[in-house]
Order: structure tokens, then sequence, then C-alpha cells
């Protein structure tokens, strides 16, 4: 594949992304920009050639009728042909608006509605169906476009294109109009909109955050310097493209540094792409942390009697000494020793089996990572760090600085981010990244940001000593007990859930004298532990009511109580009193959402007499709770529920020897 | 359904009075139907009615004693069954009969054997024209691969896999001859409605992109009236309906056939 020549002289102000790819494919034209695995094989696409099939695909927009100012709507998982729309929209002026793929057809139709979408994108057939149905429910969208012709044989819909064809067009169009792609990229400059994300919005409709190419450009720069990316940076693509962090770390930060991204199979190959890929720069939500995780350890118990003993050795030798070696710090020369030898036979063959053997840079963001996960990866020499971020603010503003990892806390400022907290305790940053406007909603848009740029996170949080932002809930649901206190539930029910004998934690305590919470045990792993220790239980009721399950929680409790005290703002919030409950919380009552959040409120109103007791002096009571069983009859349990009290620590430290 | 009637061409194979008996149980009795090209037809009827018989004398495993089969034009009395394979005729079975320690990949890899040239010294020795011709193979082993979607279990053994996916496989592996005729032994059976409706998906799709001719045995109704383009019932060895599935479905003999008729 050739470029035509005029691609080859690269713009002088490289503020949009389609000049900086016009760039790459004169300072890296041979090198790598992007993957794809298919058919089995990684096929390549070298910047010259990504340059090419962008003007080809622009080309072929402009001559379908997309105009300057138009949305294009791109649905699909990641595929370079998807990533190249959105540098061939812009190109000609034109504004992507990259949807998530699996979310229900009634929140894309409203995503489609609201942004106005004349043109779509779809990856494939299930993707048309959804767009033929959209358009024929009225709107604007127009034209669409589909890049796996596979079942498509009999559409004979006269709006539908293929994406080779549109190319194909557009390679006539180009050379009719001798110099009309550099026109229109020469067109565009930074403050232009470059992207509408919009946001999934946990309550309400969908916000469309308008991005520009400078918030993206410094961001996406500013990232690499923090973190001193290079052109030989390998990334796997697999986060949806809809969202913010995908579009700056496999997109962006790509055209900038000219780093290679590749786009894994299927979703369901992801795990195996990663391992064959070896990515050195990974992102990944918590989630996925911890599965990986627990595919380990459930690997390592069935493995041998000599391999389970050298890895539960070697793990206790990195939990001891693995984080500070990473970071840098004194350790001890018999750890060191030992520390290689474990990496020799155990941290490297697990980093390999994972697809981490290169990994330089991870990152977890989105919600709190388990400090025990977060360790685990650390300790193997995984240089997993924490950011906080969000689409408002192009991704960064705060991020842990190589060396400086404090697990609870989310890192210092970003660069070019300032951030404050307010009297009331939320957090605000002003950025070169903060985004220019909610789309067609001034009022979402003002109620979040201040004439001046500061950015409402609605995020409580603070910084301690060190200076890093430590965040502890969001800003409406922290709370203060009678004593002044400040009460932070979901910080309290995280620190809970991280124990695996805990699945939902919920705690109480705003407008009361003290913190009390609701538990609920984990089934699976309660119920392995009373295995392993012949405890005999027929219901998660008598399991949920054993005493040594009781036991173990209140210990629980009383190490959530001490990282409390440990801390100046919350030590006040101490759980005094706890219960565990009967039945386990549950989507199908209400409890929980369908997202498997718990619905605070719901359940205490559900439960008034239990919240009652726990701030009352008993020490038992009974209860009866309505219940739905999965074929969706209904039911009453009753229980009669012990009441717990729980040890809390002052916080003076307690005086060393007298002496 | 008018882009189907437009697709079926000539008779590919036509099916003359065979009868087949085994001792005295008499299997099929002067059976005679077509296989049009293009075109998705489905063998149904009560158990015991002949339908995989009828499957297994077509690729020429079972030798009827009666009759004959006109294939591409040629009549032919009896027929091995490499011979079937060769003449581009496909199948799967209704039990599963995969490789189980093989993975899917090479499982797929030996339905090109009949496509490879070299004999196996120059395989093993796994250089120049058997390195090209091993390539081309494996490239059209991963076209399949990504026609059926199993990227994820390209290297996992089939015994490992779940029933619903072995027999997509087993479809794979048949797909890899490039038939001109693929019969289907109960390819839905045991699976649950959305592998049900994955596999009806597979089928059609073979149908429109590769225009492969099909002959199915299935007992789900609901699926036979939706994917084929016309069927044939057979009732003990004997043919007793033979239409589009809305003539069937009205037949008289066939509603006795299934439901018994009151004496």
């Amino acid at each position: 594949m050739n470029s035509a020549a005029p691609a080859n002289r690269a713009p002088e102000r490289l503020d949009t992304f389609p000049k900086l790819c016009a760039d790459q494919a004169v300072k890296n034209g041979s090198r790598p920009a992007i993957r794809e695995k298919d058919f089995g094989i990684w096929q390549t696409w070298t910047w010259a050639q990504v340059a090419a099939e962008v003007r080809a695909l622009a080309c072929g927009l402009a001559a379908l009728g997309l105009k300057r100012g138009d949305k294009i709507a791109i649905v699909g998982d990641n595929r370079p042909r998807l990533y190249w729309t959105m540098t061939a929209a812009q190109a000609i002026g034109a504004i992507p608006v990259p949807l998530y793929q699996d979310s229900a057809a009634k929140e894309m139709a409203f995503v489609i509605d609201h942004a106005e979408a004349r043109f779509a994108m779809a990856e494939d057939q299930e993707q048309v169906d959804k767009m033929i149905e959209i358009r024929s429910s009225g709107g604007k969208l127009d034209q669409v476009i589909y890049d796996n012709a596979r079942g498509m044989r009999h559409y004979t819909h006269d709006f539908l294109h293929s994406f080779t064809d549109v190319q194909a067009a557009g390679r006539e169009f180009d050379e009719a109009h001798a110099g009309f792609y550099e026109a229109e990229v020469a067109k565009g400059t930074g403050a232009d909109t470059a992207i509408i994300l919009y946001t999934s919005g946990t309550t309400g409709q969908p916000k469309g955050v308008v991005l520009s190419f400078d918030n993206l450009i410094r961001t996406a720069a500013n990232g690499i310097a923090f973190d001193n990316l290079r052109l030989d940076e390998e990334v796997l693509a697999y986060l949806p493209m809809a969202w913010v962090g995908d579009h700056l770390f496999s997109f962006g930060q790509s055209y900038l540094a000219g780093f290679c991204v590749s786009c894994p199979e299927s979703s369901d190959t992801v795990m195996h792409d990663l391992r064959e890929l070896g990515p050195t720069y990974f992102f990944a939500p918590p989630r996925i942390f911890e599965n990986i995780l627990t595919t380990v350890m459930i690997r390592m118990e069935d493995a041998g009697w000599v391999k389970r003993r050298m890895f539960h050795y070697f793990m206790s030798v990195a939990k001891r000494c693995g984080g500070d070696i990473l970071d840098g710090k004194p350790v001890p020369l018999v750890d060191r020793l030992l520390y290689a030898i474990g990496d020799l036979l155990t941290y490297g063959p697990l980093r390999n089996t994972l697809g981490f053997s290169r990994v330089r840079l991870a990152y977890t963001a989105g919600e709190a990572i388990g400090p025990e996960i977060f360790a685990f990866y650390r300790s193997i020499g995984i240089n997993l760090k924490q950011l906080y971020g969000s689409t408002e603010a192009s991704v960064y503003i705060t991020m842990q600085p190589d060396g400086e990892i404090l697990p609870d806390t989310v890192g210092r400022p970003a660069p070019e981010v300032e951030i404050k907290v307010t009297d009331s305790g939320e957090v605000m940053f002003r950025s070169p990244g903060v985004f220019v406007e909610y789309y067609k909603s001034a009022e979402a848009t003002a109620a979040t940001k201040t004439s001046d740029g500061w950015v409402h996170t609605g995020d409580a949080g603070y910084f301690n000593e060190q200076g890093h932002l430590k965040i502890i809930d969001r800003a409406k649901d922290v709370g203060r007990l009678n004593n002044g206190a400040l009460f932070a539930p979901k910080y309290i029910e995280n620190k809970l859930k991280f124990f695996p004998e805990i699945k939902e934690a919920v705690a109480y305590g705003d407008q009361r004298d003290y913190c009390a919470v609701f538990v609920n045990i984990d089934l699976a792993a309660v119920g392995s532990w009373a295995e392993r220790n012949n405890v005999a239980y027929a219901s998660y009721q008598e399991l949920a009511a054993h005493p040594q399950v009781l036991a173990t929680i209140k210990e629980r409790i009383e190490a959530v109580n001490r990282d409390l005290r440990d801390d100046p703002k919350l030590a006040g919030s101490q759980i005094e009193r706890f219960l565990v409950l009967h039945k386990e919380l549950d989507a199908d009552d209400g409890e929980l959402t369908r997202t498997r959040k718990v619905r605070r409120s719901f359940v205490a109103d559900k439960y008034d007499a239990l919240v009652e007791a726990l701030y009352s002096k008993l020490d038992h009571t009974h209860v009866e709770t309505e219940m739905t069983f999965e074929d969706g009859r209904k039911g009453v349990i009753a229980a009669d529920l012990q009441i717990l009290s729980a040890e809390t620590y002052s916080s003076a430290p307690p005086l060393k020897a007298a002496s | 359904m008018t882009q189907a009637h437009e697709r079926i061409g000539d008779t590919l194979l036509a099916v003359e009075n065979v009868s087949l008996a085994f001792g005295g149980v008499r299997a099929l009795s002067e059976v005679s139907f077509e296989i049009r090209e293009h075109e998705i037809l489905a063998i149904i009827g009560p158990n015991g009615a002949g339908k995989s018989s009828m499957l297994n004398v077509i690729n020429g495993f079972y030798h009827p004693q009666d009759g004959a089969i006109t294939y591409k034009g040629k009549k032919r009395k009896q027929m091995r069954p490499h011979h079937a394979a060769a003449t581009g005729i496909a199948r799967t079975f209704q039990n599963i009969a995969l490789f189980k320690g093989m993975s899917t990949l090479d499982n797929i890899m030996t339905g090109r054997l009949l496509k490879m040239r070299r004999n196996f010294l120059w395989q093993a020795l796994y250089w120049g024209p058997a390195l090209r011709e091993e390539m081309e193979h494996r490239e059209a082993a991963e076209r399949i691969i990504d026609f059926l979607e199993i990227q994820s279990i390209r290297k996992t053994p089939v015994g490992r896999l779940p029933y619903g996916l072995q027999k997509r496989v087993e479809l794979g592996r048949a797909l890899a001859a490039e038939p001109d005729l693929l019969l289907l032994d109960e390819p839905m059976a045991g699976m649950n409605v959305e592998e049900k409706e994955d596999m009806c998906r597979f089928i059609l799709d073979v149908s429109d992109e590769f225009g492969t001719t099909i002959a199915l045995i299935e007992h789900d109704m609901g699926v036979v009236m939706d994917i084929s383009d016309r069927v044939v019932v057979l009732d003990y060895g004997r043919k007793i309906a033979d239409g589009t599935p809305d003539q069937v479905r009205g037949n008289a003999a066939v509603i006795d056939a299934y439901l018994g008729v009151s004496h």
C-alpha cells in the first residue's frame, strides 16, 4: 500500500489527530501503528498504511455526504477500522461519537438521537440491525457503514455501505479532487471538538462530554511525559472504545508517541491475546486484576505439592519485600537474594503465564482496588499503579508517581492539574484537560463546571500528610456522626468487602451516635471454610449465625477499626456495633441494583427494626423478612439475630513501655 | 424466502427407488427424492423411520439392495465413503465423532486431509512445498474458525469442550473439506435454545456464504420449518411426504405419522 505523495508532507502545527497521523506517517512511516489478530495471525498496519487508509476513508465519507460538524456514531469492539473512522471523521471536520457496544438498544437510540448523528459506523450485522431499527424510528440517522460483511448478503437497503466500498469510492474521490484532503485537514484547529464521549451515567440519562483536540492532546502529552512512554510501547486495546481511558491510552497517546496498539481477536480471547502480545503499558479496572488473581490461586491449589509449597513460600518472601524492591527502598541482603531466586522460579514464570513479562507500567482505576490484590501484583514485580480520573478531565486527575505508592490513595495531582477540596469535602480540579461542555446541556455544564474552569467531581476526599489524594466516597453520601466525626459509608463498606468472608456490608452512622454495620457473609468463602473445618450447617441462615463465623467477622471489623484509627479524618467513625444478616441481599428483592450496588436507603427502610436494634442496648432481636425465590415465589424467613459490639481503638498511639 | 427460491438450482443428487434391508428388517423401501443445488433439505420422521440410514446410503456407508443414486449427473449403485468424500460430500454425525484429544484447530485440519497433495514424507519434512501447502490449509482452517466464531477455543482439546461447541467444531471439520453437499445428522440434538439458535444461524450462513447444498436430519420441528427450503418425511422406511414446510405441515399422512391414528 502506498500513501499518496501529498500525505508525506507533515503539517506544521500538530494540533489535531489527523495532523498527528500524517506526521507519524512521515517520521515513523514503516513502524507498526496498529495490529489486529485476524485468522489466527497478528495483522499489522504501519503508520504510512494507516495514513493511507484514513485518507481513503475520509474521502469516501466526504463523498457519501459527511459534512464538517456532522456527528458519526461508532459502534463495535476495538477494531482498527473503527479507530480509523475516528481520525477520518476528524480529518474532514466531523465529530466521532463512540457508543458502548453492549448497551441496551434504548440507550443507544437515546445517544444517537441526542448527538444528532447522521452517520453510523457499525462493526457487524448485529450492530447494523440496531442501526436499521433506530433509523426506522425517525431521527437524523441517515447513512450506515459496516466493517464486517458477514451475514449481510441479503441486506439491500441503499443507505447501507460496506467499509471497503466507501474506501474505494474515497480513492476515486481523492483522485478527482486533488488537494481536498489536505485542505480539510488544515482547516482543523486544536480548539475544535475532537470527540463526544457519553458517560454511562448511573443516574438519569447519559451525558455527552465534549472534548477538544487541545484537551486530549495536552493531557496525552502530560501522561507520556509523566510515565516516560516511548515509541516501542505495546498496548492491548480491549476496553470499550466509548470509554475515555481507551480513547486516551489506545488512540491519543499512540498518535502522539507513535507506539503500536493491538486489537484482540474477539472479546473471548483477550486473556490469550494478552499473553501472546505481552504489553508494556497495560490498563485494567480492579475487577480484571481480581479475576486474574483468583484464577492463579485456584490453579495453584490444583498444582502438585512441590509447586504449591514453592509458590506459597516465595509469595511470602514477595509479600515481605517485593513491594519495597520495586519502590527502590532498602531491603536486607538475605531478602534480596531470596527474592532473586523467587523471581527465577516463581515470579518470572507467573508473570509470563499472565502475559505481564514485559509490563513496565500498569494502571488501575474506576473504583477502589483491594489492598491485598494491589500488593500481590506489586510484590511479583509488576509496576501496578492507581490513578484517579474522569471523562470530564480527559482522564488524569491524580496519578501515583513511581516509587511513591501508598495503596489507599490515588496519588499526587497529575501534571498541570490543580486540585482543591471544598469545605464540604468535595474534590474539585482544574486542568488543560477540562471538558468543553456537556453536549446540548448548558444547565448540566453550569452545575458541574464553574466559570473559572473548576470542575466538581462529586467525590469526597482529602490530601494526606504526604500530599497524596485519598478518595473516600461520593460527596453526597458522606455524612457526620452526632459527635461531628466524618462518616464515609462506602469507604468503610469497601474496606470490609476486601475480606473474602464478607460479600456485602451496609454502614449506618449519618446523624447517629456511632457507626454500625450490616454484614452479609460470602457463602462461597465461608462455606469452603466450614467444609475444611467440619462445621456442619443446613442453610445460609444457620451458617451466618454460627458463633465461629460471628467471631471471624468481629475480628475483621476490628481490623478495619484499627485501619480507621490510623486515618486522622475517619478515626471517629469506627464501627461499634454490627450484625450478620440472615439472608443475602438480593437484586430480586430490590436490595441491590442490577449492577450489584447496595441501595443503602432501601435496605435501611426495609430493615428499620434491625437498624434501631443496632442503636439500642439489645443483644439480639427477632426479625421476619419477606424474600423472593428464584422462581418468583415469595416467602417469609424468620431469624433471631445477635447484635454484637466490636472493639474500637483510641486514635492516640498507645504508649510504649512507660520507662 | 423469495431469495431462497432464486438461489436454488438443478438437481445435485437424486435418490431413485432406493430400498435397504438388514436381514429381515426393511430400513428403506423404494424411497425417491432429489436434492437440488444450494437448497436446505430436511429429512424428518419419527424414531426408526430410516432417516440416518438414508444419510448413510447417500454417503456410501450403506449399500442399498435396490435402486440407484445419481450424483452430479453420474448414476451409481454403490459407493465407498471415501469416494463420496472425494467427490464433495461431507457429513457430521449424530453422536459426535471428533478426535477428543486433539485441539479444535487440528480437528478442523483433518477435514483438509483429502485436499493435501504431498505425501506424508514431504509433510514430515515440513519444508518447501509441504510447508507452503500446510500454510494454505491452515489459512483455510482459520477462515472456518473465524466463520464459526470459535477463535477462543482454537487450541483447546475438543474433549474439554461443552457439547454445543463440539457440534460446532464437527460442522467446522465437515466444512473444511469444502463440500458441495453437506449432510448433517441431528445437528441440534441435545442443545439448549441459545445453542440451537446459533447453529441455525451457522447453517443458514453456510448456505448463504458458500452456496453449499445441505441435507439435514432434525427432530425440532420449529427449526425444520424455519430453516429448510424443502422437507422430506419418512415413516417406516417409506417416503410419505415431500414439499415446502407449509405443504408438509398440512399433510394428513404426516400428522398421522407423528400423532398416531385411532383405530
